[in-house]
């Protein structure tokens, strides 16, 4: 099905069963740890070997000398796995660095061997008795050093509109601030994990992995090997935020062990080992100028953005939101990568705008102080319906305004006071709001539906359920279009031996898979309504039956008795093209700071979003509140820091990196405006995943701010940055 | 410029020697010397209770509490999220008292009884705590949610037991259930998909519901 | 994690006498930080003496009105112990502030005590690092500085101690009671017990070989306000910036003692005449020669704060 007009009237509508705030139906295996991750696979790959992965420690150079004598001749080892033993290799197209190094070495903590042995016990000593030495090279590892070196990466197109220049110079009230946001580790709580297994040429992959189909086509393209013969199986994933959503060393390293072993291998990352080997949400530096009347239009906005990356790598274009979110007719908008030799840097979680607005709604804040504004004022006057860059194109749906003042209303947003001046005891507390801005992405997904003579609907899709609640939606999905309850739906997610979907990430997941299942359900309708010679325009499925006039028969029964099949995939059309498609919302946060030792501590957070259709507002909010959570980590602790000398992240556990624990987050609440965008999809939904981190930084910032009148630009906001500029102690 | 170094990936040479204090004991004239054979895996029987069952079994004795129960029983329910005590996705109780099992040896829980979740209930017979954790979606991927819902419900029966904590404003008074201390006390489950807020909202019901 | 054999101990002195025939043996308690290394391989002891059945888990009152805490009580209950809660605050509330419900558990009062560091330099194996290997030298000068000492530091190591609990043992003036392999007892003061790290920062305490822990004794209360305040950028579950244990009598003098900020708890007897002139009073001799690095140079101004903050509660 091509979605390439926007939606009408269809059976979704009837919001039966989406849209209603469901229980997981996942809930009950994970609840009781029933549900099985990749490395847990003990039935369907017995008797696996346990693979260990051994890291460089360098951050440039190449391998001088391998000595793997001891290591092979320890108790129970079976095989190593080196660059040497592996064949050629290939890199796979989302793969900036070799997933196997040596003997050139990319960065810290590269893997340069696998130790396979009967027990883990086993492998993890003996990868302990490797011996390296390496030849070092010199390396950038300073993005502040190097900035000036930063060129154009090929994918990144400058947004020049007008004469910022000039008008900036002319604006009556001015801003230039540069910000800062370090590196980011996704810190999934499953590692990254892998059980390989060969049956002739054929390789079978249990592994946590977000995209099933780029991940099938990448092991394929490592090994050299034909994707057919390579199946991924990836019911349940840990947690995932972007760190998952490409092949990563332990499928590669699990894939050749089992291959020199000859049986199954079981690979997991170490944890200290996953925050240099895997990839990271890179670092940013963003100088943003904001020129405008007295009367707080905006004539000139500017946002620079530079970060760094491995050579071949990608920006962490955190001006993706700028080009969107305000009006302003005169317009610098870019970004800069700088070649820097740390560990590869790639999407995680909103990638681009989380950064972004963590840096943009702060200028918002700081320039609107200077106008003498409130911040949701300002924000207001600057709001646009139309992409400032292309008046002509529309957004689908807009509703930031109603966002703002939908929060400010339930937030008590007019009880904020001046910077500094609030306190409850010993604690000075403060307001902060910020937009939040998500561009909403569509992609092609398939699905496979089944109808047995039981009036079971079965889902096959390859999609991934990374927490985000997909088992559900699509569940409710088949529901709605097939009118049966939830309990006559089965669905099976993350096999590449299912049809091939939309994967998670980019917040896309969600409205694009489900809007593949639709596809395939009306496919399936179709075939029922002909196979009773029903007129597929006016039959009905509701309560079990398919009803056309006044004949109607169970839907068990009209599948007949071996069942019917059908398959299909929703891709799209020019409609993101024609129209601007972008999720909104506001974050609104109260925070306390000691006035004495600087400690700062969230009070309150609500988010309201508009997101188009919310397919299951139960796990839509969970959505919101665990971006929010992330967003809350990512302002006040979350801080890779790297090793300037030796080139790596020092804090590489999770002692070091700390991500919020409960005690950090108060009751969330979330607010979804009631939107349906035909644009979208069939299913007129958006996404929300990644919204919900979008801007929660920056409301955190702004808030302490309010509490303080101390403003930091430099995340994380910790109490060293205050301290200097709290009040006097007796 | 390059630079010739020779590091081992662990350094296991100067290990040896370093012979700091540590644990509880200090040998800080340590050495090299051995008196036992440990080219081989050292190997002992043990035997516990796991969920009310009688386990025994022949495991390195390198094996982890945690790696015992995953690796040997396959009962994958208890997570391995971080392998070093700091995630408590590996969280499950002992002799009714909840641990990180990562930081324990099998072998030192011999005769223990051991309490995993998949002891606390089952999909077709949970838990109040499990039953609560998914009417309130406390959980989103899933991975920490068993050491989480073992927690929780340690943390209300350490409540129960006068257990202060650190945010209990008198140390000498009878703690009481709170969103405040249980946030506190269930502090060392790390959840990175941020269920936070709904975790407490499931324990406040099911606290309520058997206070 | 290389192979080890492993007993259980019958006695403390045979426990002793078994870690002093065995070079490099280790006692395991709690295992809570020791396993944590041995998977690193930071420790890689050949021998594992477990301790846990020696019946070291009780808190009893001493014949001069104090509590002699035996080596093997878990941190739970030495926290949550009524004596404790009652008359010596302070550690409770040190207790509490550290860790996780699941590590207090586990971990004991022995085990806390020899906690070893958490610079992330120490526990990368391929870092140097004077302590886990000695004359390698030391990454976290001229590295990542934010956690570590400020003040007692060397040239060597500027490693901080992690513990909370050590800390109010400090400012409770606890001894530390050990049996040693000929059987000998002796008790040490928890001033003397952790060492500053000069040239050997991989001896950390005044333990000999096979020396084995068997209690820390607290004098009889003091009475005065209890208060320990840990300052961390998260609100729980993780090692101090800094954190200062104080018990304030009412007349405004008292005792204070600093974590997170030297390679041992940090008290200066003679800085605290002036407590009752107020915490800025006090720093001078605190912090007297403190050489912070540019990254924690912002601990000496938290020490001031905290200290300050800790005060107003005492008096409050």
């Amino acid at each position: 099905m091509k979605f390439d007009t926007p939606a009408t009237t269809n059976p979704i509508d009837q919001l039966k069963v989406v849209g209603k705030p469901t229980d997981r139906i996942d809930g009950p295996l994970k609840t009781t740890g029933m549900a099985p991750y990749a490395y847990e696979q003990h039935e369907a790959a017995p008797n696996a070997a346990y693979g260990y992965v051994v890291g460089a420690t360098i951050a440039k150079g190449t391998i001088a000398a391998l000595d793997l004598s001891k290591a092979e001749s320890a108790p129970g080892v079976i095989t190593i796995v080196t660059a040497d033993t592996a064949g050629k290799l290939d890199k796979g197209n989302f793969n900036t660095a070799k997933l196997l190094g040596g003997p050139e070495i990319e960065h810290y903590h590269q893997a340069i061997a696998l130790v396979v042995a009967e027990t883990l016990e086993q492998a993890r000593s003996a990868a302990g008795l490797i011996k390296v030495r390496y030849t070092k090279a010199k390396g950038a590892h300073d993005l502040e050093a190097i900035r000036t070196t930063a060129t154009r990466h090929k994918d990144s197109k400058d947004s020049l509109v007008g004469d910022f220049a000039g008008a900036f110079s002319a604006a009556p009230v001015q801003l230039d601030v540069t910000y800062r946001t370090p590196d980011h580790a996704h810190a999934m709580m499953e590692p990254h994990a892998s059980i390989a297994s060969w049956e002739d040429d054929q390789l079978t992959l249990w592994t946590a992995n977000q995209m099933i189909d780029w991940g099938r086509g990448d092991v394929a393209k490592t090994l050299g090997i034909p994707k057919d013969n390579v199946r991924l199986i990836s019911p349940y994933i840990g947690g995932g935020f972007g760190g998952k959503l490409f092949v990563r060393a332990d499928a590669i390293l699990a894939a050749l062990g089992s291959r020199q072993a000859k049986r199954p291998v079981k690979v997991a990352l170490p944890r200290s080992f996953m925050f240099n080997n895997t990839p990271h949400r890179p670092a940013t530096i963003q100088r943003i100028r904001i020129g405008a009347s007295k009367d707080g239009k905006i004539s000139a906005i500017g946002h620079e953005n530079w970060s760094g990356d491995l050579a071949g790598g990608g920006p962490e274009d955190a001006t993706q939101q700028t080009k969107f979110l305000y009006a302003g007719a005169n317009r610098l908008i870019t970004t800069r990568l700088a070649v820097l030799d740390l560990p590869e840097g790639n999407a995680m979680r909103a990638p681009g705008e989380a950064p972004g607005l963590m840096a943009l709604e702060i200028a918002i804040d700081e320039m609107a102080e200077k106008l003498g504004l409130d911040p949701i004022k300002f924000r207001v006057i600057n709001d646009t319906q139309v992409d400032p860059e292309n008046p002509a194109r529309p957004f689908s749906q807009r509703q930031l305004i109603k966002c703002l003042h939908t929060g400010a209303d339930n937030f008590g947003w007019d009880k904020r006071g001046a910077p500094g001046k609030t306190r409850d005891g010993r604690w000075l507390t403060g307001m902060g709001v910020a937009a939040a801005f998500r561009n909403n992405l569509t992609m092609k997904s398939a699905a496979r539906v089944k109808l047995d003579n039981k009036g079971v609907v079965t889902v096959e899709t390859d999609m991934t359920d990374i927490g985000t609640g997909t088992y559900t939606i699509i569940a409710q999905t088949a529901a709605e279009m097939m009118g049966v309850g939830l309990d006559k739906v089965v669905v099976k997610l993350g096999d590449s031996s299912f049809p091939v979907s939309a994967g998670s990430g980019g917040q896309w997941g969600a409205n694009s898979s489900t809007a593949g299942v639709y596809a395939a359900c009306v496919k399936l309708r179709e075939m029922i309504a002909k196979s009773q010679k029903f007129d597929p325009a006016k039959t009905t499925f509701a309560d079990g039956k398919v009803t056309s006039g006044r004949k109607s028969i169970d839907l068990g029964k009209a599948a007949g008795a071996s069942g019917m099949v059908a398959e299909d995939f929703i891709e799209f059309g020019d409609l993101g093209k024609t129209h601007q498609q972008s999720t909104f919302g506001a974050h609104f946060v109260e925070v306390g700071v000691n006035e004495v030792t600087a400690e700062i501590r969230i009070r309150r957070m609500l988010a309201v979003c508009a997101a188009g259709r919310i397919l299951n507002p139960k796990s839509a909010r969970s959505q919101v509140i665990g971006a929010m959570t992330m967003g809350a980590g990512a302002a006040l602790m979350e801080d890779l820091v790297i090793d300037k000398r030796h080139g790596f992240f020092v804090n590489h556990d999770l002692a070091g990196y700390e991500v919020p624990v409960h005690a950090d987050i108060p009751h969330q609440e979330v607010i979804f405006l009631d939107e349906t965008d035909p644009m979208s999809s069939p299913m007129k939904a958006k996404g929300v995943g990644e919204l919900g981190i979008c801007g929660v930084g920056a409301a955190i910032a702004n808030a302490v701010y309010n509490a303080t009148a101390v403003r930091v630009r430099h995340y994380p906001i910790t109490l060293d940055k205050l301290l200097k500029d709290m009040p006097q102690i007796a | 410029m390059a630079s010739p170094i020779d590091i081992s990936p662990n350094r296991r040479d100067l290990l040896i020697t370093a012979g700091a204090a540590a644990a509880l004991s200090s040998a800080a004239t340590a050495t090299t010397a051995q008196t036992a054979d440990l080219s081989q895996p050292v190997i002992s029987k043990i035997s516990f209770s796991v969920n009310g069952a009688d386990q025994a079994l022949e495991l390195d004795l390198r094996t982890t509490l945690l790696d015992a129960l995953r690796e040997h029983l396959h009962l994958t329910g208890t997570k391995k999220g971080c392998d070093h005590g700091q995630c408590g996705a590996c969280t499950v109780m002992v002799n009714g008292k909840r641990i990180n099992s990562c930081l324990s040896l099998a072998v030192m829980h011999d005769g223990d009884e051991i309490t995993t979740i998949e002891g606390l209930g089952t999909p077709d017979k949970l838990h109040p705590m499990q039953a609560a954790f998914i009417k309130h979606d406390g959980y989103q991927c899933g991975y920490c949610t068993p050491g989480q819902i073992c927690s929780a419900v340690a943390v209300l029966e350490e409540i129960k037991a006068g257990i202060p904590s650190h945010v209990s404003d008198d140390l000498t008074a009878t703690p009481q259930v709170s969103a405040h201390e249980m946030r506190e006390r269930m502090s060392g489950n790390i959840c990175r998909c941020g269920a936070y807020s709904n975790i407490i909202d499931a324990m406040s019901e099911v606290a309520g519901a058997t206070a | 994690m290389k192979s080890f054999t492993y007993e259980r101990a019958t006695s403390p002195a045979e426990a002793a006498a078994k870690a002093a025939k065995t070079p490099g043996a280790r006692f395991i308690a709690g295992g809570t930080n020791l396993l944590d290394l041995m998977k690193l391989e930071i420790e890689t002891p050949p021998h594992l003496i477990d301790v846990n059945g020696l019946g070291l888990d009780k808190i009893e009152a001493t014949d001069d009105g104090g509590l002699r805490i035996g080596a093997l009580v878990r941190n739970t209950d030495l926290a949550a112990d009524d004596r404790v809660r009652r008359d010596y605050g302070v550690l409770s509330r040190a207790l509490l502030a550290g860790a996780s419900g699941q590590l207090r558990n586990k971990a004991t009062t022995a085990g806390n005590l020899l906690q070893r560091t958490r610079c992330p330099y120490f526990y990368d194996t391929a870092q140097a690092c004077n302590k886990r290997a000695p004359g390698s030298g030391c990454s976290a000068i001229g590295g990542f500085s934010r956690q570590h000492a400020v003040v007692g530091a060397s040239t060597a190591c500027i490693a901080t101690h992690p513990s909370d609990m050590a800390v109010a043992m400090r400012v409770l003036d606890a001894q530390v009671e050990t049996v040693k392999p000929d059987g000998k007892t002796r008790r040490i003061k928890i001033a003397d017990f952790h060492k500053l790290p000069g040239t050997t920062p991989h001896i950390e305490t005044a333990l000999q070989t096979g020396e084995f822990i068997t209690a820390v004794t607290l004098p009889k209360p003091i009475g005065g306000s209890h208060v320990y305040h840990k300052i961390r950028d998260r609100a729980s579950y993780a090692f101090a910036l800094v954190s200062v244990a104080a018990v304030i009598q009412p007349d405004g003098t008292g005792r204070v003692a600093l974590g997170g900020v030297a390679h041992k708890p940090w008290r200066v007897e003679k800085a605290e005449t002036d407590l009752p002139k107020g915490a800025k009073a006090v720093m001078a001799k605190l912090m007297a020669d403190a050489t912070p690095t540019p990254e924690n140079e912002f601990k000496i101004t938290l020490v001031e704060r905290t200290l300050s903050a800790a005060l107003m509660d005492a008096r409050a």
